[in-house]
C-alpha cells in the first residue's frame, strides 16, 4: 500500500541526525515541563517559536511533536508523585495514581502510565495511518449540539458511576461550571461575575488556578492533617525486577489500554474535545466494565492505564481535525497550525498530496517521540521514587513553593496565586466533610466547551430543547447520557427498597 | 463534625443565594433573535447549587449522610494548630511577595518551614532555602523567559538580566 511507502519515507526523514536528536530534546523538555504544576506543553511551545525560523519547517514541527508527547508523559508524574494534575489532561490519572503511590506502589504505577501512555500512542498512530480520511468526514458531521452531547455524557460518567453522596456531588460539578463563566461572556462580550469588581477576574478563573490549589494546597493540607506529623510520605522501592513484574503484570490491563486508546482517539479526533474528556470517559467506561468497580479511587492499576492511553491517543487524533479541517483543537495544536501557515502549508484534504513529506514525517516522528518517552520515562523513575522519599516536612514547603509559582506563571498575576490559597483552604474544609472535589476540577475544564456549544445549539434551533434528541449522533449521545444519569436515581430506589423490607 | 456540616451547608447556600443575585447583572431570558442571556447559565446552575445545599440540609436533618451522624470533632485542637501554621506562614509568604518579591519571600518560608515546624538541621534548611529561589530563577526567569514578581528588589535584578538575557 501507498501509505505504508510514505510512511517508511517518514521514518528516513525522523531517523535523520537532526530530527532524531530534537525528537530526544524535545521528549526531555517536554517530559519535565509536563511534570511541574502550573507549566504545560503550551509553555514548551513558546520555546518551539524561534525554532521554526532556524530550521527546516518539518524538524521544528518534530520537536513540537516531541514536546507535546513527553508533555503528556510529564502531566501523569505530576499526577502519581504529587497527587497534582500537571495538566487538565492528567486530572483522570490523580485518580487511582495517587493512591497507588501513597501505597508504595509508585513505581508501578509509573510504569503503567508510561506503557499505557505508549500503547495509546501507538495504537493511535496507526488508527491516524489507515483512516485519516474518511474520518475526517466523521469530525464534520459534529456540530454544535454533538458537541453538548459529549460534554453531557462527560459529566454523566462521572456522576453515575460515583459512590458519593450525589447532591455534594452536583453541587461540586455546577460551582465547577458556575467558575467557568466567570470573566467575559464569549457570545455577547459582556463580563461576568466580577467578584468584588476586581480586575483579576476578567480573564476568568484558570483550570490550573483552581487544580493547583484543590490538588496542590488542598492536598498537602489535608496529608498535613492525616499524617498527625508523622515524617515520611510514602515508602517506595525501585529495581529492575521490580520494573520488569509490572510490566509482566501489565499484560492483564491490555484490553483497558486497547480500549482506552481507542476512545481516547475518536473523542480525540472531533474538534473542540480532547484528551481532557477522553480521559475522563475512558476511566468511567474502565470501571463501568470492570469486574470490581469499588477497587477504582483506592488504586487499580486500569484506573491509570485507560485515562493514560486515552489521553496520549487523543492528541494524535487531536492533529487530524488540524490538519485535514484547519480547527486546532488546542492551545498547542494552534500554534502547530501557525508553524503550517508561516511555510506556506495549508491545511486541508489536500495537505496529505501536495505536501506528503511533512504529514508522514510528523507522523512518523510521533512514533519516534514515542518511543523514546517510554524509554526515557522509564530510565527516569528511580529518579522520581528518590523525590518520593524524601521526608515529608521537606517535601511539602517545596510542593508550596511550586504551587505558588505555578500558580502565578499562567497569568503572572498574584491574584490568581490568593484566589488558589482560597480554593486550596475551602476545599480541604469541604473535602472533610465528604465533598468530591474532582467533579468541580472536571466542570471548570468542560465549562467552556459546554456553554459555547449549548448557547450555539439553542440559537440555531431557536429555543427547541429538542434539538439533542432529534439529531441522530447527539440524540444517542445524549441517551447514553441519561442512563448513566439514571443509574444513582435506580441506585436510592433500590436502597429505599431495601430498608423498608 | 455534625455542626461543621450544617454550618457549611448554610454558607454554601448562602454562597449560592449571593451567585444567583450576581449572575443576574446580566440577562438570564430569552434574548430574542439572540439566544439566551449571558446570565442564564450561571444563574440556572447556581439555583441548583441552592437547591443542593437544601438537600443537604434536609440529609443532615434526618440524618443520613455520613458527616451528619458523626459525633468526631471537625477539627481536633491539634489540627486546629497545625493547619493554623501551615496556612497562616503560606499566607504570610504570599503577602511577603508584594513586597520583597518571590526570591525574599520563599527563603523566609523555607527557613520557617524546614527548620521551626520541621526540626531538620540548619545545613538542610539553608541547602534549600538557597538552591529553591536559584533553581526557580534559572528554570522560570531565563529558560522559559517568564517573569516572578519581585516587589522593592527589582532594581537588584537588573545586572543579572544584562548578563543572562
Amino acid at each position: 500500500m501507498e501509505v505504508f511507502a510514505l510512511l517508511v519515507d517518514g521514518f528516513v526523514i525522523t531517523f535523520g541526525p537532526l530530527n532524531l536528536s530534537l525528537v530526544i530534546a524535545g521528549v526531555v523538555v517536554g517530559l519535565f515541563i509536563g511534570a511541574m504544576p502550573g507549566l504545560g506543553s503550551v509553555n514548551g511551545v513558546a520555546i518551539l517559536l524561534p525554532m521554526t525560523f532556524l530550521v527546516p519547517p518539518t524538524s521544528a514541527i518534530i520537536f513540537l511533536a516531541a514536546i507535546y508527547y513527553g508533555a503528556m508523559y510529564g502531566g501523569a508524574i505530576s499526577s502519581i508523585m504529587l497527587g497534582i494534575p500537571g495538566a487538565s489532561t492528567a486530572v483522570a490519572t490523580t485518580f487511582d495514581g495517587r493512591p497507588l503511590a501513597l501505597k508504595g506502589m509508585a513505581d508501578k504505577a509509573l510504569v503503567a502510565a508510561a506503557t499505557a501512555s505508549f500503547v495509546g500512542g501507538t495504537l493511535s498512530i496507526v488508527l491516524f495511518t489507515l483512516f485519516a480520511l474518511p474520518l475526517a468526514e466523521v469530525a464534520l458531521a459534529f456540530g454544535p449540539p454533538e458537541t453538548f452531547a459529549l460534554m453531557v455524557l462527560a459529566f454523566a460518567t462521572f456522576i453515575g458511576l460515583t459512590g458519593d453522596d450525589i447532591w455534594k456531588t452536583l453541587f461540586s460539578i455546577f460551582i465547577g461550571l458556575v467558575f467557568s463563566t466567570v470573566g467575559l461572556d464569549i457570545i455577547s462580550g459582556q463580563p461576568r461575575l466580577i467578584f468584588g469588581d476586581l480586575t483579576g477576574f476578567y480573564h476568568g478563573i484558570n483550570f490550573l488556578v483552581l487544580a493547583i490549589g484543590i490538588y496542590g494546597i488542598g492536598e498537602m493540607l489535608w496529608t498535613i492533617e492525616v499524617a498527625q506529623g508523622d515524617v515520611l510520605m510514602s515508602k517506595a522501592t525501585v529495581t529492575f525486577r521490580r520494573v520488569f513484574d509490572s510490566l509482566k503484570e501489565l499484560r492483564s490491563s491490555a484490553k483497558t489500554m486497547v480500549m482506552g486508546s481507542f476512545l481516547g482517539y475518536f473523542v480525540g479526533i472531533l474538534p473542540a474535545a480532547g484528551a481532557t474528556p477522553g480521559s475522563l470517559m475512558a476511566y468511567g467506561v474502565a470501571k463501568a466494565v470492570s469486574k470490581d468497580p469499588e477497587t477504582y479511587g483506592q488504586g487499580n492499576v486500569d484506573g491509570v492505564v485507560a485515562p493514560e492511553a486515552a489521553n496520549n491517543a487523543a492528541s494524535t487524533g487531536s492533529m487530524l481535525p488540524m490538519l485535514t479541517l484547519g480547527i486546532p483543537g488546542s492551545p498547542t495544536t494552534a500554534v502547530l497550525l501557525g508553524g503550517m501557515v508561516i511555510w506556506g502549508l495549508e491545511p486541508g484534504p489536500l495537505v496529505f498530496v501536495d505536501h506528503p513529506d511533512f504529514v508522514w514525517g510528523l507522523i512518523a516522528s510521533l512514533y519516534v517521540a514515542n518511543l523514546f518517552a517510554l524509554l526515557i520515562n522509564i530510565g527516569f523513575i528511580p529518579a522520581f521514587i528518590w523525590v518520593l522519599k524524601l521526608p515529608f516536612t521537606i517535601l511539602a514547603p517545596i510542593i508550596f513553593v511550586l504551587c505558588v509559582i505555578g500558580g502565578y506563571v499562567p497569568t503572572q498575576d498574584l491574584h490568581d496565586v490568593w484566589l488558589m490559597l482560597i480554593f486550596g483552604v475551602v476545599g480541604y474544609l469541604m473535602r472533610k466533610l465528604d465533598y468530591p472535589l474532582a467533579p468541580a476540577v472536571l466542570a471548570i475544564v468542560l465549562g467552556p466547551l459546554a456553554e459555547p456549544a449549548l448557547r450555539q445549539s439553542l440559537i440555531g434551533s431557536q429555543g427547541d430543547m429538542m434539538i439533542f434528541f432529534e439529531r441522530p449522533i447527539s440524540g444517542t449521545i445524549m441517551a447514553v447520557a441519561i442512563i448513566l444519569f439514571a443509574l444513582p436515581l435506580l441506585k436510592i430506589v433500590n436502597d429505599l427498597r431495601k430498608r423498608a423490607r | 463534625m455534625r455542626i461543621a456540616e450544617l454550618v457549611m451547608a448554610l454558607v454554601l447556600a448562602v454562597f449560592s443565594i449571593y451567585l444567583m443575585w450576581k449572575s443576574a447583572e446580566l440577562p438570564i431570558g430569552w434574548l430574542p433573535g439572540e439566544g439566551p442571556g449571558g446570565g442564564a447559565f450561571p444563574f440556572w446552575l447556581s439555583l441548583g447549587m441552592l437547591v443542593c445545599c437544601v438537600a443537604i440540609i434536609v440529609r443532615w436533618i434526618t440524618k443520613a449522610s455520613a458527616p451528619s451522624r458523626s459525633t468526631e470533632p471537625y477539627m481536633t485542637p491539634e489540627t486546629v494548630k497545625r493547619f493554623a501554621l501551615v496556612a497562616g506562614s503560606l499566607t504570610a509568604m504570599i503577602a511577603l511577595i508584594h513586597v520583597i518579591g518571590v526570591y525574599g519571600a520563599v527563603p523566609l518560608f523555607l527557613v520557617f518551614y524546614v527548620r521551626f515546624l520541621g526540626r531538620h538541621s540548619w545545613s538542610a534548611t539553608f541547602a534549600l532555602a538557597v538552591s529553591t529561589p536559584v533553581a526557580a530563577f534559572f528554570f522560570f526567569e531565563i529558560a522559559l523567559k517568564k517573569t516572578l514578581p519581585k516587589g522593592f528588589t527589582e532594581p537588584l535584578f537588573y545586572p543579572l538580566y544584562d548578563i543572562f538575557l
